[in-house]
This record gives C-alpha cells, sequence and structure tokens, in this order.
C-alpha cells in the first residue's frame, strides 16, 4: 500500500507540465498528430486522479492543445472541477480553460453557477476577478440571469479592480439576459463617476456599446457626458465619450450644436492622433447631422478636410488610411469641399499600400461629375491595365461599374461611351465579375431605349468574336458577358444590321462550349433572331432567302438538342420542332413570319428589386394555410412521385409542338397576351415590334435624332471608349456655341428642365447637355404596391433586445432575481417553482404610509419600499440559518430602519427570485430541457404567471383555507430539498370586512408527526402572533415553517385564527377554526431531471412500483401534464406523443418516477418512487386532481 | 468590442488565440490561417488596418495588426474601437508582456502560453479594453504571481512534480537551451524592432 503511494507520486513527478508538452510536439515534428493523441491519453489518465494539482495540470495542457484546434469539450467536468479548486493557482487554470472552451451549447455549464457565485464573493479579490473574467466569456442567458444581482452586487465592491470587471461584465450580462438592463442601469450610471479612472472607464465602455446599438435610449445621459468630456483627461475615455456623440448626434442636433466648440478646441490643442481622428469624425457626424439646418459651419468642415489633408499628406500609412476613411464621410454630405482635394485623392490611387488604394476608390465614387467623369474613369482603365492581382483589378471594375451606374446613371452624359466602356472591360482576363459588366449592358439597353441601337451594334460584334471570350475557358466569369449579348441582339433585333451574319455567329458549333444558362439564352435568341429575318425576307419578298434561314435553323438547331444542360435541351429540341413545322408551312407557301413573331411581342421592362415584396396579400388570402391538407409521411413518399410522372405523360402528347397547329399558336398566344395583362410584371403589351417605338409612352420625349453626328452611330469593330473623351470635348464646345442661340428660346430649355429626372445635376453640371437626351425607364412596381418601405431589422439581432427605455421609473416587476444561497438545486433548475401570488398592486398604501417619515435616497428608497413589500415576516428560522436569521430579526425589530442593501434576508430573495422564474415562465421559451414550462405558460397563462392585478387567479397553488365575513385564508404549502423535514406554509390572508384587523394569532394543535416550529420560548399552546395589521380590503401573506417527521403520509392539523376586528365604533373578538392539509405532494420539490439520470434510475431496481388509471378524460394531453406538474410538482424528462415521463423528488430525498400515457378517454400513471406508501399515497392524490379534468 | 485576439509567428503558427465569440476550434484555426495570409502578403511599411471581410463578422470588423520580430499581434475589433486606440493597446500588451517576461521573446510565449493569458485578461476582458495603464497591469500580474507563489510553496510537500518551474523561475534561459525552436535559435526580442510608429503621438494613455 505505501510502496503504492510512493509510485504515485514517483508518476506523478513524471507527469508532463505544459512546457514539456510544447517542447515534446516541437520534438515531434514528423508524427505531431500522432505524439499529441498520446499526450491526450496520458491526459486522460491525469484526469482521473484524484489529486487536484494534476487535474490542473492536465486541463493546462488541454487549453494549450485547444490552440492548436483540438476539441476539449469532453473534459468540460473536468475543467469545472479544476475551476472549483480551493487554490487561486488551480482555480485560474480551470477559468482559463473553460473561458476558451465553453459555449452556450456546453451542457454542463449550469453546474457551475453555484461555483462562480461562490467565487464571486470570495473574500479574495483574485478569486472573483478570476471568475469575472471567466464568465466574460462564457456567460449564457442561464447563468446570466442566476448571477445578474451578484455582479450588480460587485459593481459596489470596495476594491477598483473588482469594480471595473463587474462593471464590464454588465454589458455580456444585458446582451443575454436584457431584463437586467433597467435594474442596473441607475448603478452602472452612478459608476459614471467613479473616483477610480479604470471603473470611470470601464462604465463609459459599457454605456457606448449600449448606446451604439440604441442611441436614443441614452440620450438623456448627453449633459453627463458632456460634462465628462471637458473635465476628462483621459484620452481612452475622451475617444469612446466622442464616439459616442458622433452616434447621439443624428437623434438630437442641438447637441451637435453645443458640441462644435469643445471639439474644435480639442483638435486644436490636442497631440494625440488617435484623439484628433476621433474629433474630426464627431465633428463630421455632427455636420451631417446639422447640413439640413444649418449650412453655416463652413468653417468646420474647412478644419476637418485641411486636418484630414495633413493625415493624408502624412507619411505614416495608418494616418493615411484613416484620413481618407474620414474624408469618405464627409463626401456624402459636402462633396465639394472632398472634390477640391482630387489631386490628392487621384495619387493615392497610385499608393503602392492596397487597402489606401481601395479607400482612395471610395472616395471616387462621390467625387465625379458629369464634367470629369470620363477622365475618371480613363484613369481608372489605365490602372486596371497595370494592376497586378485579379483582387485589386476585380474591385476596380466593380467600382468603375458604381462609379458609372450611380445614382440612375446620373453622371453619364453619353451612353455610347459607357457601352464601350463595358465592351472595353470584357477584355479583361480572369475576372469574377463577368455577370456584373453583363448586368450593366442588360441594363442599359433595356433602359435607354435611345442607345439600342448602338447596344446592338456592339454585341453583335461580341458574338462575332465570342471565341475569343469562350476560348479563355469556362471557369473564366467573362463569357457571362455572352449572355447579356445574346440576350440584347435577340430581344431588339430590328436594330441589327446584319441579322444573318449575327444567326451565324450565335450558331457556330463553338457555342456548345459555353456554360448551360448562356446556351439557353443563346437558343431562346436565336429564335427571336430568326423571327425577325423571316420577317424582313419576307416582306422583301425573298421566299428563298426565308426557306435559307430555316434550313440554317433545322440543320444547326441538332447541336443544342443534345446538350446536356436539361434547360439547354428542352428549349432546343421545342424550337427545332417549332422550326421544322414552319418548313412545312414555308414548303407550301404559307407567310409565316406575321405569326412567328407574335410569339415575341411585347416588351420587357425592368422591375424595381422590391416589386415582388410589395405586392400586397389579397384580403382574405392566408398565405400559410394549407391548400390540401398534407398527406401522412408514408403515403406521400411512396405516391407523389408516381402520381407526378403519371400525370406527365399524359400530358406530353397534348403539348408536343410537332402537332401544334396554328389554332393552338393562336390559342397559347391568347393566353400569353392574357398572362401578361394580368401579370403586373408586364405593363403593356403592344401589337407589334414595330409599332411598340411609338406607342410607348414616353417615347416622344425622345427626340430621336437630337444625337450629334458627330457620334459616329456605328462603329467598325469593338469601339475605343478614349475616342470619346475627344468628341465629348468637341461636343461640348459646340453645345456652348449653340447654347447661345438657344437661348433665345426659352421656352424649349424649360421643357428640357422637365424632361430629365431622377437627377439632382451640380451648377457646373447643367451646362452640359446629355449626349443622347435619354429617357431612363423607370423601375417598375406593382399598381398596388404597399407604400412604406419599412426599415427592415432583423429580428435576430442580439442588440434589439438592449433597445430599452431607460427613463421610465423601474417597476418593481423589473428587480434582479436574487438568490438565496443555499438554494442551490432550486436554482439550477429553470422549471418554475410553485408560483407565489402578488399582491403587490394592493400593498403599497400601507407601506407607504409606514414610511412616510424616512428620508432616503432614491434608490435605497426603492430598494426599501421593494423588500417591505414583499416583506412577510414571522418565518421562524432554521437552525443552520442563524446569521441570516439574525439579521432578519433585526429587520423585523426595526423595521423601519435603514439596512444595508447586500444583506438581505434570504426569504425576500427566494421571493423575488421566484417571481423572477415566473416571469420567464410566462414569456420566454426556456431550453430545450424543460419543454413543458413554456407549453404550460402558452396552455394556460393563469396558471403561472398570476398576473399582478388579479388577488387570486381561478388556477392557484393557494388552496382555500378558511373564510368567514372578516376573513378568508388561503395557503400554499413549499417543501425545500435543503430542509429534509421543514415544509413553509403561506398563509395569505385578505381582509374582507370595513374593519382593521389587528391582533390576528395563530394557534395550531400539533400532532406527533408536525409540528409548528415557534418561536424561542413559547410553549406550544400559545398561538403564534401574525406580524401585520389588515386594513379594509387589504391582503398580505405570512409565512410559517412546519417540521415534519413522516412525510410518507398526508396529514391534517387543526388551528384558529383569532382577530381584533376594529371599526369606527367598536372593536370585536372574532375567531376563525381552519384545518392544514399537508398532502404528499406538497413534500415534493421541483427537480429537473435527465432522460439519461432518469433511465439509471429506473433501471437501480430499488424502486417500488404502482400504478392508477382515470377513466373520462377529456383535457389535453399537455394541459393534463402542466397540471400535475403544477399541482403535484413535478418535471417532464421526456415526452413522446401522448407519453411522458416525469420526475419529482421529496424533501427527504425520495425519488419519483411517474410515467403518464394517455389514451382515448383515460389517463393511465405508472409511478415508482424509493417508497411505496408514499408513491400510493401520491397516486391517490394524483388520482384525485385528474378526476377533476 | 474587440472580436478576436491572435497572435502567430512568421510562420502562421498560433501563439495565442482568443476569441470573443464562439467559433468551433477548426473554424477557429481556419480564421488564423486565413488572417495569416492576409498579413502575411502585406509589407512591414504599409498600413496596419485590413478590412476582414467574410472572416470575422462582416464588414463592420476590421484587422488591426502589429508586427514585432517573429510575431504579429491581430486584433479583429468593430467599429465602436478607435483604429490607432487598438494599435495603441497592442503595443501596450507587447510592453506589459515585455515587463512580466524580461524582454519578451518568441519563446515566452511559446512556453507560457496560460501566462501570456492571463496577462491579456488583465487588459481585455470579456471583448472590452479593461485596463489600460501598464504601471496598473503589471502591478495586478505580480500581485497575482505573488499569491500564486505562495500556493505553491504550500503545495509543494504534497505535489513536486507540479511546482518544477514556477513563474519568476520560468525565464527564456530555462527552455531556450532544452529545444530546438522554429526561429532556429533566431529568437529575436520583439521589442528589439518596434515599428517605427510615431508612438508619442498615438499614445492614448497618458494622462
Amino acid at each position: 500500500m505505501a510502496l503504492k503511494m510512493v509510485k504515485g507520486s514517483i508518476d506523478r513527478m513524471f507527469d508532463k507540465n505544459l512546457q514539456d508538452l510544447v517542447r515534446g510536439i516541437r520534438n515531434h515534428k514528423e508524427d505531431e498528430a500522432k505524439y499529441i493523441s498520446q499526450c491526450i491519453d496520458e491526459i486522460k489518465q491525469e484526469l482521473k486522479q484524484d489529486n487536484i494539482a494534476v487535474k490542473a495540470n492536465a486541463v493546462c495542457k488541454l487549453t494549450y492543445l485547444q490552440m492548436l484546434g483540438y476539441d476539449i469539450s469532453w473534459a468540460a467536468f473536468n475543467i469545472i472541477e479544476v475551476m472549483s479548486a480551493s487554490k487561486f493557482t488551480f482555480k485560474r487554470i480551470g477559468y482559463l480553460a473553460a473561458s476558451q472552451s465553453f459555449h452556450e451549447g456546453t451542457d454542463v455549464i449550469m453546474l457551475t453557477t453555484n461555483q462562480i457565485r461562490k467565487d464571486l464573493s470570495s473574500p479574495s479579490q483574485y478569486d472573483t476577478g478570476v471568475a469575472l473574467t471567466g464568465l466574460s466569456c462564457f456567460v449564457t442567458p442561464d447563468l446570466a440571469r442566476d448571477l445578474a444581482n451578484d455582479i450588480m452586487t460587485l459593481m459596489s465592491h470596495t476594491k477598483p479592480y473588482i469594480r471595473k470587471k463587474a462593471v464590464l461584465i454588465m454589458y455580456k450580462v444585458f446582451l443575454k439576459y436584457p431584463e437586467s438592463l433597467r435594474p442596473a442601469f441607475p448603478r452602472l450610471k452612478e459608476k459614471l463617476e467613479d473616483p477610480d479612472p479604470g471603473v470611470q472607464s470601464a462604465a463609459v465602455n459599457v454605456i457606448c456599446e449600449l448606446a451604439r446599438r440604441n442611441p436614443k435610449n441614452y440620450l438623456s445621459l448627453a449633459p453627463l457626458f458632456f460634462k465628462l468630456m471637458t473635465s476628462s483627461t483621459n484620452n481612452w475615455v475622451l475617444i469612446k465619450i466622442i464616439k459616442l456623440f458622433g452616434a447621439l448626434t443624428p437623434l438630437e442636433p442641438r447637441l451637435g450644436k453645443k458640441l462644435i466648440e469643445p471639439l474644435t478646441n480639442l483638435i486644436h490643442s490636442t497631440s494625440a492622433m488617435s484623439l484628433l481622428y476621433e474629433c474630426v469624425n464627431t465633428v463630421i457626424a455632427v455636420l451631417i447631422s446639422l447640413s439640413s439646418g444649418m449650412p453655416n459651419h463652413s468653417a468646420s468642415i474647412q478644419l476637418c478636410v485641411q486636418k484630414l489633408r495633413i493625415l493624408i499628406e502624412d507619411s505614416d500609412q495608418n494616418l493615411k488610411y484613416l484620413g481618407l476613411l474620414a474624408m469618405s464621410k464627409i463626401l456624402k454630405t459636402h462633396p465639394k469641399s472632398v472634390q477640391s482635394h482630387k489631386d490628392l485623392i487621384l495619387q493615392c490611387l497610385d499608393d503602392k499600400d492596397e487597402s489606401i488604394r481601395l479607400r482612395a476608390l471610395d472616395l471616387l465614387y462621390g467625387m465625379v461629375s458629369k464634367k470629369n467623369l470620363m477622365e475618371i474613369v480613363k484613369k481608372l482603365m489605365t490602372h486596371v491595365d497595370k494592376a497586378e492581382g485579379t483582387t485589386y483589378r476585380d474591385e476596380l471594375l466593380t467600382k468603375i461599374i458604381d462609379i458609372c451606374s450611380q445614382s440612375n446613371y446620373q453622371y453619364i452624359t453619353n451612353f455610347e461611351w459607357y457601352i464601350s466602356i463595358l465592351v472595353e472591360l470584357t477584355r479583361l482576363e480572369g475576372t469574377r465579375h463577368g455577370h456584373l459588366i453583363a448586368a450593366q449592358m442588360l441594363d442599359v439597353a433595356i433602359r435607354v431605349k435611345a442607345i439600342r441601337k448602338f447596344a446592338v451594334s456592339q454585341m453583335s460584334a461580341l458574338l462575332d468574336s465570342a471565341h475569343l471570350l469562350a476560348s479563355s475557358t469556362q471557369r473564366n466569369g467573362i463569357c457571362e458577358v455572352l449572355y447579356a449579348a445574346a440576350w440584347i441582339c435577340g430581344e431588339f433585333s430590328e436594330h441589327l444590321q446584319e441579322p444573318h451574319h449575327t444567326l451565324e455567329a450565335m450558331l457556330r458549333p463553338k457555342v456548345t462550349t459555353l456554360p448551360g444558362h448562356i446556351q439557353a439564352v443563346y437558343v431562346q435568341n436565336v429564335v427571336k433572331l430568326y423571327a425577325n429575318i423571316l420577317q424582313q425576307k419576307e416582306q422583301a419578298g425573298e421566299a428563298e432567302g426565308a426557306q435559307a434561314v430555316t434550313q440554317l435553323m433545322v440543320d444547326r438547331l441538332p447541336q443544342f438538342v443534345q446538350s446536356a444542360d436539361l434547360e439547354v435541351q428542352e428549349r432546343a429540341s421545342c424550337i427545332l420542332q417549332l422550326v421544322k413545322h414552319i418548313q412545312k408551312l414555308q414548303a407550301k407557301d404559307v407567310p409565316v413570319a406575321e405569326e412567328v413573331s407574335t410569339l415575341f411581342a411585347g416588351e420587357l421592362n425592368p422591375v424595381a428589386p422590391k416589386a415582388q415584396k410589395k405586392v400586397p396579400v389579397p384580403e382574405g388570402l392566408d398565405l400559410d394555410a394549407w391548400i390540401n391538407e398534407p398527406l401522412s409521411d408514408s403515403e406521400s413518399e411512396d405516391e407523389r412521385p408516381r402520381a407526378v410522372f403519371h400525370e406527365e405523360e399524359q400530358r406530353r402528347p397534348k403539348h408536343r409542338p410537332s402537332e401544334a397547329d396554328e389554332e393552338e399558336l393562336a390559342r397559347r398566344r391568347e393566353a400569353r397576351k392574357q398572362e401578361q395583362a394580368n401579370n403586373p410584371f408586364y405593363i403593356k403589351s403592344s401589337p407589334s415590334p414595330q409599332k411598340r417605338y411609338q406607342d410607348a409612352p414616353g417615347v416622344e420625349h425622345i427626340p430621336v435624332v437630337q444625337i450629334d453626328l458627330s457620334v459616329p452611330l456605328k462603329v467598325p469593330g469593338l469601339p475605343m471608349s478614349d475616342q470619346y473623351v475627344k468628341l465629348e470635348e468637341e461636343r461640348r464646345h459646340r453645345q456652348k456655341l449653340e447654347k447661345d442661340k438657344r437661348r433665345k428660346k426659352r421656352k424649349e430649355k424649360e421643357k428640357k428642365g422637365k424632361r430629365r429626372h431622377s437627377s439632382l445635376p451640380t451648377e457646373s453640371d447643367e451646362d452640359i447637355a446629355p449626349a443622347q437626351q435619354v429617357d431612363i425607364v423607370t423601375e417598375e412596381m406593382p399598381e398596388n404596391a404597399l407604400p412604406s418601405d419599412e426599415d427592415d431589422k432583423d429580428p435576430n439581432d442580439p442588440y434589439r433586445a438592449l433597445d430599452i427605455d431607460l427613463d421610465k421609473p423601474l417597476a418593481d416587476s423589473e428587480k434582479l432575481p436574487i438568490q438565496k444561497h443555499r438554494n442551490a438545486e432550486t436554482s439550477k433548475s429553470p422549471e418554475k417553482d410553485v408560483p407565489v401570488v402578488e399582491k403587490k398592486s394592493k400593498k403599497p398604501k400601507k407601506k407607504e404610509k409606514k414610511h412616510k417619515e424616512k428620508e432616503r435616497d432614491k434608490e435605497k428608497k426603492k430598494q426599501k419600499e421593494k423588500k417591505e413589500e414583499l416583506s412577510v415576516n414571522a418565518v421562524t428560522t432554521p437552525k443552520d440559518e442563524c446569521e441570516d436569521a439574525k439579521t432578519e430579526a433585526q429587520d423585523e425589530e426595526d423595521n423601519a430602519e435603514g439596512q444595508d442593501q447586500d444583506k438581505k434576508s434570504p426569504k425576500h430573495k427566494k421571493k423575488k427570485h421566484k417571481k423572477e422564474k415566473e416571469e420567464r415562465t410566462k414569456g420566454k421559451k426556456k431550453s430545450k430541457k424543460q419543454p413543458l414550462g413554456s407549453e404550460e405558460a402558452a396552455g394556460e397563462p393563469v396558471q403561472n404567471g398570476a398576473p399582478e392585478e388579479e388577488p387570486l387567479p381561478p388556477e392557484s397553488s393557494y388552496s382555500l383555507l378558511a373564510e368567514n365575513s372578516y376573513v378568508k385564508m388561503t395557503c400554499d404549502i413549499r417543501g425545500s430539498l435543503q430542509e429534509d423535514s421543514q415544509v413553509t406554509v403561506a398563509i395569505v390572508l385578505e381582509n374582507r370586512s370595513s374593519s382593521i384587523l389587528k391582533g390576528m394569532e395563530l394557534s395550531v394543535l400539533d400532532s406527533l408527526n408536525a409540528r409548528m416550529t415557534r418561536p424561542q420560548g413559547s410553549s406550544v399552546h400559545d398561538g403564534v402572533p401574525v406580524p401585520f395589521q389588515l386594513p379594509p380590503g387589504v391582503s398580505n401573506e405570512a409565512q410559517y415553517v412546519f417540521t415534519i417527521q413522516s412525510i410518507v403520509m398526508a396529514q391534517k392539523l387543526k388551528g384558529t385564527l383569532s382577530f381584533i376586528a376594529k371599526n369606527d365604533e367598536v372593536a370585536t373578538h372574532e375567531k376563525l377554526d381552519f384545518r392544514l392539509h399537508f398532502s404528499c405532494s406538497s413534500y415534493l420539490t421541483t427537480t429537473p431531471c435527465y432522460s439519461d439520470a432518469f433511465a439509471k434510475l429506473l433501471e437501480s431496481g430499488d424502486l417500488s412500483m404502482s400504478s392508477v388509471k382515470v377513466d373520462g378524460i377529456r383535457m389535453s394531453f399537455q394541459n393534463l401534464l402542466a397540471k400535475i406538474c403544477f399541482h403535484h410538482h413535478f418535471s417532464v424528462v421526456e415526452r413522446v406523443d401522448s407519453c411522458a415521463s416525469m420526475y419529482s423528488r421529496s424533501i427527504q430525498g425520495h425519488h419519483v418516477c411517474l410515467l403518464v400515457k394517455k389514451g382515448e378517454n383515460s389517463v393511465s400513471v405508472d409511478g415508482k418512487c424509493s417508497d411505496s406508501t408514499l408513491l400510493s399515497n401520491l397516486l391517490e392524490e394524483m388520482k384525485a386532481t385528474l378526476a377533476k379534468c | 468590442m474587440i472580436q478576436a485576439i491572435l497572435v502567430f509567428n512568421n510562420h502562421g503558427k498560433p501563439r495565442l488565440v482568443r476569441f470573443y465569440q464562439r467559433f468551433p476550434e477548426e473554424i477557429q484555426q481556419q480564421i488564423v490561417r486565413e488572417t495569416f495570409h492576409l498579413v502575411l502578403k502585406r509589407d512591414d511599411n504599409i498600413c496596419n488596418f485590413l478590412e476582414g471581410g467574410s472572416l470575422i463578422g462582416g464588414s463592420d470588423y476590421k484587422l488591426i495588426y502589429r508586427h514585432y520580430a517573429t510575431l504579429y499581434f491581430v486584433f479583429c475589433v468593430d467599429s465602436s474601437e478607435s483604429e490607432l486606440g487598438i494599435l495603441d493597446l497592442i503595443q501596450v500588451f507587447v510592453e506589459t508582456l515585455d515587463k512580466c517576461f524580461e524582454n519578451v521573446c518568441e519563446l515566452d510565449l511559446i512556453f507560457h502560453m496560460d501566462k501570456v493569458h492571463y496577462i491579456l485578461q488583465e487588459v481585455v476582458m470579456g471583448g472590452m479594453v479593461l485596463e489600460t495603464n501598464m504601471n496598473e497591469i503589471v502591478a495586478q500580474i505580480e500581485a497575482q504571481n505573488r499569491l500564486e507563489k505562495s500556493e505553491v510553496s504550500k503545495q509543494l510537500c504534497s505535489s513536486p512534480g507540479w511546482v518544477e518551474k514556477t513563474w519568476a523561475e520560468a525565464g527564456v534561459c530555462t527552455c531556450v537551451g532544452l529545444c530546438c525552436c522554429e526561429t532556429s535559435g533566431n529568437d529575436t526580442h520583439l521589442l528589439s524592432s518596434l515599428s517605427p510608429l510615431k508612438l508619442m503621438d498615438l499614445k492614448v494613455n497618458q494622462p
């Protein structure tokens, strides 16, 4: 034996510590994974030992392995063991490991609550500190709720070290448990003026974080912060405050006006760049918020811009970066002040640092005007050519597109130039943004009608050189532009110069190497083109030409029919049949062109991105309702696919295009027109494509030939955008001359002014008329679109819950949950306790009367009042709580005396806590372990959260004890696991008369088994006084403790309440007899239990069994379970369909397991319990309850 | 809020990984790797801010880093933090390490990751800046070391294996000789290559 011990300690000496582990890993470079897995095995061995030092060492090593990416969640329990070590050294290791590896999903985390609470109240500040630090990393909603009050107490700790940590962690607590914000806020606010700078800084930190998310709730703090800003010398604090002001000013312009001056002073005086920068930033924010109201702050703007320029010109890249960043904020409201620094910004475009180039690019976005757009884009294009690295080049590409397309192409004066830029961009190799270019091409071609002809010519050139694009392989994003090119050429084929040529280009075999979705567009648009050519040929009377085109189609289409892409295949085979049919008709000399082109009649208009969302749901339509009841699982799996298949086969022959005769075609056309008419996204359908132009509304605005002839309408080959720059200059010059002439004709100019819409030209811009008078088609909205554009806030935003009004006075219901330190088990269980009926609404009157004269500072008073309200005295205290008992006794004696807030009597804590719990159960879905809590709340809301206004809800755990014309007594009996033979009886006395009831005394006749715990020195026969008087209509609660010997049997105690009823004239002596019924259920306490532990319990075999069955029950199973939970203090372990296992524990530690099954009309309850008598009595009681259902 | 603090060396080996938001271990490693590749590409004389992009949190987040000798110190922060302030905080952190380890170098971080964590815990807590005053931080660390030492000496007889090296003895020298380190004996004092930032300007913590 001795040898073994020696051996053990020698072994331990050779245990690796962290350093050895690290060294080992470094020495095993080749087989690191193997070595580590070996180490993990060793660690597992070490964790099994009892020596806490060894365990701590093992956990320390695990923390290192966690950093290397190994999952250590399996050791969570051992980590908790180390956390609970008494020595700081080990505790710290445990908390570090926990902070690295615990998270909300860690199931053992709930076991830490009491350990953390213990550490928080530890006399050593470092134990407390380490617990706070650890908790800050893994706080969960449950932990936050249970510990909020403890942490709040620590905010007034004597040591600033603890105070600052407690203040900081409150932010995490708020996030997880938003209810704590309002009760904690006053103290947090106090800490803003803490004498210790660290604490102050922490408080500023927390409030800034809070205010950043929901600024409007913190506006009232502005004066305080203002004071801090002007007095504080701590730059950290100043930076935070100044940042906070930046968030507040948009909400309160007056604040901004006040801020300008001190901020300007700071800007001038500070030497810290970080502070300077934040000041500038906030001044910018202020100016933005003021920009509408007060225009006269040019001096401040100048100052900002000037300081920023200094930053940008600095050699320090960081300052340069930040300067550009801040500049971009000014840009939004004061573009002109920034535009004057264009040189500097363009210079930054050449910087070697990519971050800086990107920031400069951002700035460019706001610097363009009609005048300089071409010039800037030209510069960017040269950068595109020079750029190494595709990321930056892609960024440039997107920026060019952004700049040009911003605010509805506001700055583009010449769309031909833009199209050529887009076409030039297609020559970029390896860009990912082909789809962006494509989207722009489509957008411009669709929305700018005047440009279509030019666009089509360019696109056909692109299609012609498609091999260049497609050849650089498919993964190349640039081939996306062919999608746009094909579509534009097809849709606007009437503008094509050589449609036949384009048609051939689109039917080249090479096309089949393109991605499927592009081929599909090709196929579709080939037909459009074909229809167009057919029409032209027929009008010209070239029947042979028409047939030749048809033949071309018939020859080339099969290559698409073989495509592996379903979409391509389907479209191609459809169209091939159609073309073959046309060929037949052509052979009979039937004119078909008209028919074919009507296939594509009608115009596509752009649809606003939000249009779909804005279609209102018609009245009476419930989108969530089932149209057909869903089939049961087994059926649907087998039958559905078959049904679908079957249907398809039936349909197919009918729809085959080969059989589609003219009638069919006409019918489909009609249907399509009909559909278009009904479809909100098609505005109008015009009879024929030729007419479209004249009919479309807004077209008369387009002076078709105002296009300068200087701009070539047809550019051979791919255009060079550069030429436009020169042309543009010439054009502008000419325009100037023309303008002088035009000046005489005022009217025309006015008309022109009307024409331009959706643009806000600056003065200089007005001089430049666009080359094309462009009518940009606006996006469409459904006719009856919902008008308001709601701010879609993400409902999952965790900060949303913190949007809480902090200025409202605290309601009593908002106090933080306070826990009895001895209440360990119940605190762990989120399951509701026995609800306590609150009678707050009635009490305050009395309380105020009592304490009117007391002078307190606000907070203490509130606390106090709260305490008084809940004060229920006369609990004779159990032996082992003497500490608390003494405090309490004192409280009772001089209960008006101010007392330390921290020493609240445990009972109060408990009550508050319970109430809090009720509220939570009422309002919140609890974790998955306790599904019932919320179900119950949903099912029978009255049961749990007894609303404060109602004196006694119909479903209360309080049962009627006795009543007469003076008084009504109701009581509730609760056991707690800590006191194994004691139960607390809470008796509510309600005064129903118009007299004051006083001198109330309660005398109970003890039995052998149950005794009332009386104050020391009083005999068995003395009555116990009720510690309050009852004015008319008021009710209050008193609690008494009873000691029970055996709990296996229910029992009754007789008692009498005697009191003096006094009204204006007379005082009478009255009494009321009652019987206290201690049911077996009242000895049970709700205790959660996991299914695995539950299973073990059942397997253990030392439980006796019994069962009952009750018939004629209609209540839903859920409500039934809720009832059992409520009346008999059980918790649901697991529920499957109409079967549930439940668990509870008696105060003396008997396990009670139930299996509840619901049949058609009956419920059977099988019970297992360590005591058979208890079980049978319980089941009898349960039967009685169930029978009432 | 600070979202994450990463320290890795020039080869991307993590030396300290501290996330203030839960990520599974493999994602953490991936973030470290990607961050490393992002900063590795950057010269020492370009700006110390990086848009983190999709790495952590999204567009509101920035990577702010500093490169000291063989180590990168990377802070991932959101827009509520002052960029220059965080740069300064990194400096405070490294200088604190320097004081606690006496001429800190990579090996100290390698072998005493736990201690580095304890120091960091006095600077940043739960993602928020706790203390920026270096003297205060060092004082707290030293007090905790004394506490640990007193406990350890009591412990000594019961568990000899554990106490081979206490913090105080854990100087660099003990380990340099014993191991073949990645930096092949070329372990440089971190602060020796302090980047030429204008620290005096950035010092935000001067009263």
